[in-house]
């Protein structure tokens, strides 16, 4: 088992979860939570595998994975924001909502015949740069180093644009925006479409790119979930999630590979000769999961930021409070 | 100026502003007076773009506005700064004051506008850091900051709600002074309160308004008198003093020895504080809001856990120990949050009633609630405490503020408590209202409870009060006795309000003795 | 701009001079209101879901008479969509009661698996000689379902109460996590020849069928319907009991409703979190006992991890968190549930759950607010 390939394929498993955690990111920095990102990742798988396989073009299915994803985000977005719901339950229900609508609708998918898949490339240069150059620059997937620009734009956007300053006070205070004369209502939309457009973008990575195909719910199994976990502990900065979505990329890779070889580092590869143990090493992406949120939740407690003060309320103006 | 004709509002259920005229002229401030929920903050609501008036005129600088947001208010010309700021508090000062601009288009240079927002500062007066953050600043600053953002979008028409609820007597000074400048400028000031000293010391016209209509416009303030002026706001003769007879108070009930607690924040907001309360007296703590008092509060009736220092319940230690230590010993606690604290919105009034006494019998019976028995308790609190409802089903979300209140104290004095830690409680409420508290809190001093009343309404403390401490900055800067049956000299409440504003009490009598010598 | 909820309104163009103002109730609305709106969001959601359907090329008239028909077309299936019912209804009861603390146990599912693990450990461990009686083994399947349920349960539990972890997520990890889990055990250990199952369940280990008794009541032949059900039952009365007339119940909707007022009035919401964690996690690991015990009888992935933890979540939402309406609400999914096994796409199903819960969400908030119709009026 070569570390390197494990990390190298690490990045392109990563690329997913970044997709998803930042569009889950900046949804929330308005004050929305949008638990639908399983559903609206899946929508996106689909949609994008079934257009690039009617269409022969793969870039047309990343287009209409954004969208889908994007428009199904709309409805949570009016449900959550001008029927003022319940955000947790109106996420939960775009989940299933989504999962369902991929199922029904991608009925037969897996076997509708072979699909153009999106481009690998290696950048000239800078994939010479020992180990760092063979991980991040060689061989990947586009959309891979659509992921390594999003993340620096994200982190500036946010912090230092004026739109950013914005986003950050419509999830903070939204009364203070709103007296600015800032449309809170319409920023929130946008954000969560915005989040959906990634979370999308995340699916199609999946089918079009780094697993390419089409397995009903196994297709993302849960990697929806794991994003909006890492957006707790990237403490809704892009620049921590970068830094857990790529790991976590490289753990399920790790374990995929593990299995595999008969000796493991010179050693017997236990998971070879004891395969059933690999249950428990699917175990693993989840326990960790768990392990980030404790993680994340100690840091914000500790450092008195965690999430914007408003996610999670929805914004009434003129409430007539106290 | 500013010109709003026959403007109409409403609510559900309630009519807001009713056929209301209002002016301003330029250079002029002008004092909107009324008790809480006459209509002023809608009024000014309306002029500054978050509310859409039913009908009415609106009229700036001679022209006629239809706003639809408070973005083309802002673009009149006209800056609200609200009673609750409006302020994000983990941004800075500058990154406040530039929020829902056009400009910067894109790139936040910090560094070229924190100049900009000093000289701003500077000019008017206000001085303020512009890199630190709003939840670093004290009250007085973070109002100072907004003042500056209504000033950096070239406001000339400000509307100030309710300013001086959270500022001390100096500060307030402070703040007429620049307000007079501002004026003097040409600036048009409008200054909402429902305090008449205020109202009276600051304006230079005086409109006042009562149930959404306005019963006196446009008044000279100069020659009109409080008794005037608090006749339009009510619509009687208001009588300022509550009945109080004397009263030898009992045995210590809370006592209290150098108490240190920290707020949220993580910073100091008790330090050291010390007092006692016997039964049979109210014992009230003056202060403006924000040096200590809801930790302090929160600190007796078990919500928050202090540093270091001591609490005894008729002699029974019960420092840090839980909220239901207190309960299940008679501390009764009417909370400064009626909703998101003192009730459960979607309960009903019968759930709400019994919070504090459904683990004694008869309501439990070994585990299960007698809900039978809880509704005719529910019906009787309901009559006593005159609460308006249509039946004791209802959720409580759909009662008033007034109603609410009622509720809370029907609930906190019906299980007789031995301590009643009372925090504003007539806050928000109309005169009606407010006279009922204050008979309750009496009529449960006459039954021997001890009552710590946490206000920060001066004259309430000083009507119902038979001792007053003063806390500042986390603590006691002194105590004085109330005699009862005399109105307060204004040699006592200038004491006292040396006291509010970080005077320890020693260093107030040998102010005087000077002044005498 | 209205300073009620801004929906989206045509701008100012005359041809369509009305609009739609949004106000909240004042009143309580009268008590059959919220039936008649729950029933209305579940037309929508199948008219909605009827389209689906039509746009992936099938018959959604055909579909939905089908699923009608195979559900209650018969004593026989009726009896079937009972026995679907039965393990609906204990994951719905599981989550009711979390969801009445705000606990967003999502984790039913996995809950579920477990106690189906601890009742089959029981079995196929075995914990008994081979001929001890019902009596003894059904009622350890019940605590080992129960402890394991609930064990399950409060991992979860501990993390919010302590850490303040977020609950939707960890739970949602150990269904993954269980589901690995039993899989180890179905493969590595106790495989039936090679066969992802495990071996059939001995009878002393079966939950009483209606159909053992046929002998003496022949109408009972061929009816699977089983013990579990009237376990569920008895569970959904006493959870009424618990949480409308125990302190208990009172301290847990009071956490529920506003928990900064819960302690204010002294409850431990610490404490509470971890019991009712726990409490939830029983109750689903029994339904999953219920369910290997009285239906599946064996161990075996795809029929226990069949996503009853979920559709508990759509039941408790739909019964508005009320144990006894849960109960009919079960018997309607389980319907679906039956039903939707033939039906092609196998997807619909999980479909028209997630449209079903999104209409209702919507609907209720006409709970909140009511819709007038107005005339744009004046300009200023």
């Amino acid at each position: 088992m070569d570390l390197l390939v494990v990390l190298q394929a690490g990045v392109g498993t990563g690329t997913v979860l970044l997709f998803a955690t930042l569009g889950e990111i900046l949804a929330e920095r308005s004050g929305v939570m949008n638990l639908g990102v399983e559903g609206m990742m899946l929508i996106g798988a689909m949609s994008g595998y079934s257009v690039a396989i009617k269409t022969g073009n793969p870039w047309l299915g990343v287009i209409v994975a954004m969208i889908a994803a994007g428009l199904l985000s709309q409805i949570h977005a009016f449900i959550a924001i001008t029927l003022h719901a319940d955000q947790v339950v109106s996420g939960l229900a775009l989940t299933f909502l989504g999962i369902g609508i991929s199922l029904v609708l991608g009925d037969g998918l897996s076997k509708a015949g072979t699909v153009a898949l999106l481009p690998t490339l290696s950048i000239p240069l800078l994939s010479q740069i020992p180990i760092l150059g063979k991980i991040f620059f060689t061989d990947q997937s586009v959309l891979v180093y659509l992921g390594y620009l999003f993340i620096p734009i994200a982190w500036y956007f946010i912090n230092y644009t004026r739109p950013g300053l914005h986003l950050r006070a419509v999830g903070e205070y939204p009364a203070a925006a709103d007296a600015l004369g800032i449309n809170v209502f319409r920023m929130r939309y946008l954000y969560v479409f915005i989040g959906g457009l990634l979370a999308g973008l995340a699916g199609v990575t999946i089918s079009l790119a780094i697993a390419p195909g089409w397995f009903s719910e196994m297709t993302t199994s849960g990697q929806g979930w794991i994003a909006v976990g890492l957006v707790i502990f990237a403490q809704w900065d892009p620049l921590r999630a970068a830094l857990g979505s790529y790991t976590f990329g490289a753990l399920r890779r790790l374990i995929l590979d593990i299995q595999g070889p008969m000796t493991l580092f010179g050693f017997d590869n236990p998971f070879y000769y004891n395969p059933y143990w690999g249950f428990f090493l699917q175990m693993l992406p989840y326990a960790f999961t768990i392990v980030v949120l404790v993680i994340g939740s100690r840091d914000a407690m500790r450092k008195r930021l965690g999430a914007p003060a408003a996610l999670g309320v929805p914004y009434i103006r003129g409430e007539r409070g106290k | 100026m500013v010109e709003m004709r026959r403007i109409c509002k409403s609510f559900p259920g309630v009519v807001a502003n009713d056929h209301v005229d209002f002016d301003v002229r330029s250079g002029e401030i002008h004092a909107l007076l009324g008790e809480n929920g006459a209509g002023k903050s809608t009024l000014m609501n309306v002029l500054a773009g978050l509310y859409k008036p039913e009908s009415g005129v609106i009229k700036i600088k001679g022209r006629v506005v239809n706003f639809n947001s408070p973005r083309d208010a802002i673009h009149a010309g006209i800056g609200m700064i609200h009673q609750h700021f409006m302020l994000v508090p983990s941004q800075t000062v500058t990154e406040n004051i530039l929020l829902g601009l056009e400009e910067p288009r894109f790139h936040l240079n910090l560094r070229e506008y924190d100049r900009i927002v000093f000289e701003l500062g500077e000019r008017f007066g206000l001085k303020v850091d512009p890199r630190a953050k709003i939840w670093q600043l004290s009250v007085g600053e973070q109002q100072r900051v907004e003042i500056l953002k209504m000033l950096y979008r070239g406001a000339d028409i400000l509307i100030m709600d309710e300013p001086t609820a959270v500022l001390a007597p100096q500060e307030i000074e402070d703040l007429f002074v620049t307000l007079r400048a501002m004026a003097a400028e040409g600036k048009s000031i409008i200054f909402i309160s429902h305090k008449l000293q205020e109202v009276m010391a600051i304006a230079d016209r005086v409109t006042v308004l009562r149930k959404g209509k306005v019963t006196a416009a446009g008044l000279d303030a100069r020659s009109t008198t409080r008794q005037e002026l608090a006749r339009q706001m009510v619509g009687r003769d208001v009588v300022f003093r509550v009945e109080k007879k004397p009263k030898e108070p009992g045995k210590v009930v809370l006592s209290i020895r150098d108490l240190h607690a920290d707020n949220d924040k993580g910073l100091p907001a008790l330090r050291g504080v010390s007092l006692d309360v016997r039964a049979g007296e109210i014992v009230g703590l003056a202060g403006v809001a924000g040096n200590g008092q809801r930790e302090l509060a929160q600190v007796i009736t078990g919500l928050r856990k202090c540093r270091s220092g001591q609490i005894t319940l008729n002699g029974e230690p019960m420092t840090n120990r839980s909220a239901l230590f207190g309960i299940l010993r008679g501390v009764a606690h009417i909370p400064e949050d009626r909703t998101h604290v003192g009730t459960a919105p979607n309960l009903s009034v019968t759930d709400n009633v019994i919070m504090k006494q459904y683990r004694h019998p008869p309501l439990d019976r070994h585990g299960f609630l007698n809900m039978p028995f809880a509704n005719k308790f529910a019906l009787q609190l309901k009559s006593e405490y005159d609460i308006m409802v249509p039946t004791v089903e209802t959720p409580v979300r759909l009662l008033s503020g007034g109603n609410l209140q009622r509720v809370i104290l029907a609930r906190e004095i019906s299980g007789h408590p031995s301590l009643l830690v009372a925090v504003q409680p007539t806050r928000g409420l109309d005169v009606g209202a407010i006279e009922g508290v204050h008979r309750l809190l009496l009529q449960q001093r006459e039954a021997n409870a001890a009552i710590l009343l946490i206000s920060e309404e001066l004259e309430e403390l000083l009507s119902l009060s038979d001792r007053v401490f003063v806390i500042y900055e986390g603590q006691i800067m002194g105590e004085v006795k109330i005699e009862p049956g005399e109105e307060p000299s204004s040699e006592l409440i200038e004491t006292i309000g040396q006291m509010m504003t970080g005077t320890p009490l020693e260093k107030v009598h040998l102010g005087k003795a000077e002044q005498h010598v | 701009m209205s300073e009620s909820a801004p929906v989206p309104v045509p701008k100012r163009r005359r041809f369509f001079p009305y609009r739609l103002r949004l106000e909240p109730r004042l009143k309580e609305p009268p008590a059959w209101y919220p039936v008649v709106l729950s029933v209305g969001a579940i037309v929508v959601a199948l008219v909605i879901g009827g389209l689906v359907i039509a746009v992936a090329g099938g018959n959604p008239f055909a579909s939905y008479a089908h699923i009608a028909q195979a559900s209650f077309g018969s004593i026989g299936v009726l009896s079937d969509t009972l026995v679907k019912a039965t393990p609906i209804l204990m994951t719905s009861l599981a989550c009711s009661i979390a969801f009445r603390m705000k606990l967003w146990n999502i984790g039913a599912e996995g809950q579920f698996i477990m106690g189906a693990f601890g009742a089959s450990a029981v079995v196929l461990v075995p914990l008994f000689p081979p001929e001890t009686s019902a009596w003894v083994v059904l009622p350890t399947m019940m605590l080992a379902g129960i402890l394991a349920g609930a064990l399950w349960g409060l991992i979860p539990g501990l993390l919010k109460a302590k850490l303040n972890v977020n609950e939707i997520i960890s739970t949602l990890m150990m269904n993954y996590i269980a589901v690995s889990w039993i899989n180890y055990w179905i493969f590595a250990v106790w495989t039936e020849g090679g066969f992802q199952m495990s071996p059939v369940f001995p009878k002393n280990a079966w939950l009483p069928r209606l159909l053992d008794y046929a002998d003496a009541v022949p109408f009972f032949r061929g009816l699977t319907t089983h013990a579990g059900l009237l376990m569920g039952i008895l569970v959904a009365i006493l959870l009424w009991l618990v949480i409308y007339r125990s302190r208990w119940g009172y301290e847990i909707r009071l956490i529920g409703d506003n928990p900064r007022a819960a302690e204010y009035a002294g409850i431990n919401i610490t404490r509470n979190t971890v019991l009712v964690m726990i409490l939830s996690g029983a109750l689903a690991g029994l339904g999953g006992m219920s369910e290997v015990a009285g239906t599946v009888h064996r161990l075996q992935t795809s029929p226990i991890a069949a996503g009853y933890g979920f559709t508990g979540i759509i039941v408790a939402w739909l019964s508005k968190l009320n144990p006894l309406v849960a109960i009919l609400v079960s018997v309607l999914f389980g319907a679906l549930l039956l039903a939707g096994r033939e039906i092609q796409p196998s997807g619909i199903p999980k479909m028209i759950q997630g449209i079903i819960l999104v209409c209702l969400i919507g609907s209720d908030f006409l709970m909140r607010y009511r819709l007038h119709i107005e005339r744009i009026a004046e300009e200023a």
